[in-house]
C-alpha cells in the first residue's frame, strides 16, 4: 500500500509536482508493526510450548466456527449424533439450494447490499471531504465543529434509537431500508477522526501550491488529497462495511417485512422459526451464508484490516 | 500562505496594499465558503439525527407517551417509576456484570499478544484464526453459541463430559446465563484486544529491555515496569471502548435469551428499553430509561479519562 507512485498528482501544474516530490515524508502503511523480532536470545523451547498452547487455543477458537460449518451440511438427525460427528456422513449440500429457495436469505442479502453498500461508499465520500476540510482548510470554528462531531460518539445508539424511530415512523419510512441508511450515509465520526488525523502528517504546502495554481478545492481534493488518503479509506471502508453489514438492533426495529429484512434480522428470525421444527441445519447454512462474504474480504485484505485495526489503538 | 508575504513588502503603495487585502479577504471567503460546504453533510447529520433526537428525547421522558398518539405531560414520573422498577435496577445489574468479562478478555488478550510477539512457527496463522469471530456476524454467532450450551447435545457440554464434568443447562440456568454470555463475549472479541496488545508490545523501544535485563531485572519485573505501562494507552482505549460497547450489549441476549433469561438474569438495560418501547410501547418511560444510560456511560468516561490524566493521552 505504498503512496509513492502517484500519477494523479502528476497531471497538476509542474510546481505542485515537484514540491509533491520534495515533501514525501507522507504517511504509510507500509511500516508493518507485526514483523518479529529477531529473536536470536529467545528460548526455543519456550516458543515450543507456546506454539503448544496457542494451537490448543486456535482450537477453541476455531472449533464453534468448523462446527457451524459441519452442520451445514448435515441431515436433521445427524445433528444429535453423540458423539458429535464433525465430518458430515453424507454430506447435505441440499442445505444451501433449501435455503435460498425456502427462506428470505437471498433478498436479505440484497437489502443488507442496499443499506451496506450505499452507506460506505457515499458515507466514505462525505467524511473524507470534511476530513480535507477540517485538516487542511480554513474555517474559523472548525475545530469546535471536529469537537462536537466528536462528542456524538459519546452518545450511544440505544439513546437516540426511539425519537428517530418516531421520527422516521412520521414520515413512513418504516418498513423500508432508509433509515438504515439515512442517519450514517452523512459522515462516520471515526472515519473523519482518522483520516483528519492521517492528512495531518501530509505537508500543508502541497494544498497550498496547488491554490496558488488556482486550482479548484474540488479539484485539489480529488487530484492531490484522495490519492494520498486512499489506504486510509480503504482500511476504514472495510472495517465500516463490517460493522453495517453485522448490525442487528437498528434493523430489527425498522424492518417488520420479511422481504424486507436484513440477512441479520433474516437468520435471527429462522432462528427462532425452524429450532421449533429442529432444522438447524438449515439455521447454520443460513448462519454460514452471513458470515462468508466478510470472512472472504477478510482473507482477501488480511493485512490492511489488522494493520488499520492495530493503528486505531496506537492513533487514539 | 505566499500571498500573505506579498502583501507586507514595503515596495507596495497604500493603494495596492488595500486592493490585495479585498482581494486576500475574499480568497479567504471562497475558502471558508468550501470549507463550510465540504463539512456540511456530517454537521447535518449531528444537527437532525444527533442533537435533535436527544433534545426530543428529554423531553418525551417527561412525558406519558406510547409513539403514536398524544404526549401529556407527567413531570417526573418515569422517573420516579424508573427508581422504583426491580426490572430496571436487575437489567443494570446484569449489564454491569457483564463487563466482568473486560479484565478477563483484556488479560488473556496481553498474554496472547506478549506470545505472538515471539518468534513461533505459524504466528501469522494463529493471528488469522483468533481473529475470525470478531469479523463474524453477531447475530450468527449467538445463534450459533446458542445452540452450543444446549444442555442435553451442545458442543460445550460434549467436550466438559470428556473431563467428566456435567456441565449445567447453560443459557436456562439463572446462575450460569450470565456467565455463557461473558464466555462467549470474550470469545468474541479476544481477537481485536490482542491485535491491539501486539502492536504495542512490538512498538516498545528494545533497548529498555535490554537495560533492564543488564541491571538484573528478571521475566516478571520486565513486564511489569516496562511492558504494562508502554501498552497501557491500549489498556485505556480498550476499556473505555468496551465498556461503552458493553453498556449496549442487546444482540446475543435478543437472540440467545429471547424473554430476558430463566429469572430474568440475562435481560440488559438496552434490551430492556427496546422491550419497553417496541413491544410495550411505552416510549416516554423507554425514553427516559435510555437517558439515564446515555448520562451513566457519559459519566463513566468521564472518570475514567480524569483517572487516565496521569498518562499523556490527548485527542490531538
Amino acid at each position: 500500500m505504498s503512496i509513492t507512485s502517484n500519477p494523479a498528482s502528476a497531471r497538476m501544474a509542474t510546481t505542485t509536482n515537484t514540491l509533491a516530490r520534495k515533501d514525501r515524508t507522507i504517511p504509510t502503511f507500509n511500516r508493518n508493526p507485526f514483523a518479529a523480532r529477531s529473536g536470536s536470545e529467545e528460548n526455543k523451547a519456550v516458543n515450543w510450548v507456546l506454539f503448544a498452547v496457542l494451537s490448543l487455543g486456535a482450537i477453541f477458537m476455531a472449533a464453534p466456527l468448523l462446527w457451524m460449518v459441519s452442520t451445514s451440511l448435515k441431515t436433521t438427525e445427524a445433528v444429535y449424533a453423540l458423539p458429535p460427528e464433525w465430518i458430515p456422513d453424507p454430506f447435505v449440500w441440499s442445505n444451501y439450494v433449501r435455503v435460498f429457495d425456502d427462506t428470505f436469505v437471498l433478498s436479505g442479502i440484497k437489502n443488507s447490499l442496499i443499506v451496506a453498500l450505499s452507506v460506505t461508499i457515499v458515507g466514505s465520500v462525505f467524511s473524507s471531504l470534511a476530513a480535507f476540510a477540517l485538516a487542511k482548510m480554513r474555517l474559523p470554528g472548525k475545530n469546535i465543529i471536529f469537537i462536537v462531531l466528536l462528542s456524538g460518539m459519546m452518545v450511544p445508539f440505544p439513546t437516540l434509537m426511539i425519537p428517530q424511530f418516531v421520527m422516521f415512523a412520521k414520515i413512513g419510512w418504516v418498513d423500508t431500508l432508509l433509515p438504515l441508511i439515512v442517519p450514517v450515509i452523512l459522515g462516520n465520526v471515526i472515519m473523519i477522526f482518522f483520516l483528519r488525523q492521517y492528512l495531518h502528517n501530509v505537508p500543508d504546502g502541497l494544498v497550498e501550491a496547488a491554490k496558488i495554481d488556482g486550482a479548484s478545492y474540488l479539484r485539489i481534493f480529488w487530484t492531490i488529497i484522495l490519492p494520498l488518503i486512499r489506504p486510509a479509506i480503504a482500511a476504514q471502508f472495510i472495517l465500516w462495511f463490517m460493522f453495517v453489514w453485522n448490525d442487528y438492533l437498528a434493523p430489527i426495529i425498522y424492518l417488520n417485512s420479511p422481504e424486507k429484512q436484513t440477512l441479520q434480522v433474516v437468520i435471527a428470525n429462522m432462528n427462532v422459526q425452524y429450532a421449533t421444527q429442529r432444522d438447524y441445519p438449515l439455521i447454520m447454512t443460513a448462519s454460514v451464508i452471513s458470515v462468508l462474504p466478510i470472512l472472504v474480504v477478510f482473507l482477501i485484505f488480511q493485512r490492511q484490516i489488522i494493520e488499520s485495526v492495530a493503528l486505531t489503538g496506537s492513533k487514539v | 500562505m505566499a500571498i500573505d508575504v506579498d502583501t507586507t513588502s514595503g515596495a507596495w503603495t497604500k493603494q495596492r496594499r488595500k486592493a490585495s487585502q479585498k482581494a486576500n479577504r475574499k480568497l479567504h471567503r471562497k475558502e471558508y465558503t468550501w470549507a463550510a460546504i465540504f463539512m456540511a453533510a456530517p454537521v447535518i447529520g449531528w444537527l437532525a439525527f444527533l442533537l435533535f433526537p436527544l433534545g426530543f428525547s428529554v423531553y418525551a421522558s417527561f412525558t406519558n407517551w406510547n409513539g403514536l398518539g398524544a404526549m401529556s405531560w407527567i413531570g417526573l414520573d418515569n422517573y420516579v417509576r424508573l427508581v422504583n422498577d426491580p426490572y430496571f435496577w436487575k437489567a443494570l445489574w446484569n449489564t454491569v456484570f457483564y463487563m466482568i468479562g473486560i479484565p478477563i478478555g483484556l488479560a488473556l488478550s496481553l498474554l496472547l499478544a506478549l506470545a505472538l510477539a515471539r518468534r513461533i512457527p505459524g504466528r501469522t496463522f494463529f493471528r488469522t484464526v483468533y481473529y475470525i469471530p470478531v469479523i463474524s456476524s453477531l447475530a450468527a454467532i449467538a445463534i450459533l453459541w446458542q445452540w452450543a450450551y444446549n444442555g442435553d447435545f451442545g458442543l460445550v457440554n460434549q467436550f466438559l463430559a470428556i473431563f467428566g464434568i456435567e456441565g449445567p443447562n447453560w443459557l436456562m440456568d439463572p446462575t450460569w446465563s450470565k456467565p455463557a454470555l461473558i464466555i462467549m463475549a470474550i470469545w468474541k472479541g479476544l481477537g481485536y484486544s490482542t491485535i491491539l496488545y501486539l502492536a504495542a508490545v512490538q512498538a516498545v523501544p528494545r533497548s529498555l529491555y535490554e537495560a533492564a535485563a543488564l541491571d538484573g531485572a528478571n521475566a516478571w519485573q520486565r513486564f511489569r515496569t516496562i511492558t504494562l505501562p508502554m501498552v497501557r494507552p491500549v489498556t485505556f482505549f480498550l476499556v473505555v471502548t468496551n465498556i461503552i460497547a458493553g453498556s449496549m450489549i442487546f444482540t446475543e441476549i435478543n437472540i440467545m435469551t429471547p424473554t430476558g433469561g430463566p429469572n430474568w438474569s440475562t435481560a440488559s438495560l438496552v434490551w430492556y428499553i427496546w422491550n419497553q418501547a417496541f413491544r410495550n410501547l411505552s416510549m416516554g418511560y423507554a425514553t427516559s430509561m435510555a437517558l439515564v444510560l446515555g448520562i451513566l456511560v457519559l459519566i463513566v468516561t468521564v472518570i475514567q479519562f480524569r483517572l487516565n490524566r496521569r498518562n499523556d493521552f490527548s485527542i490531538e
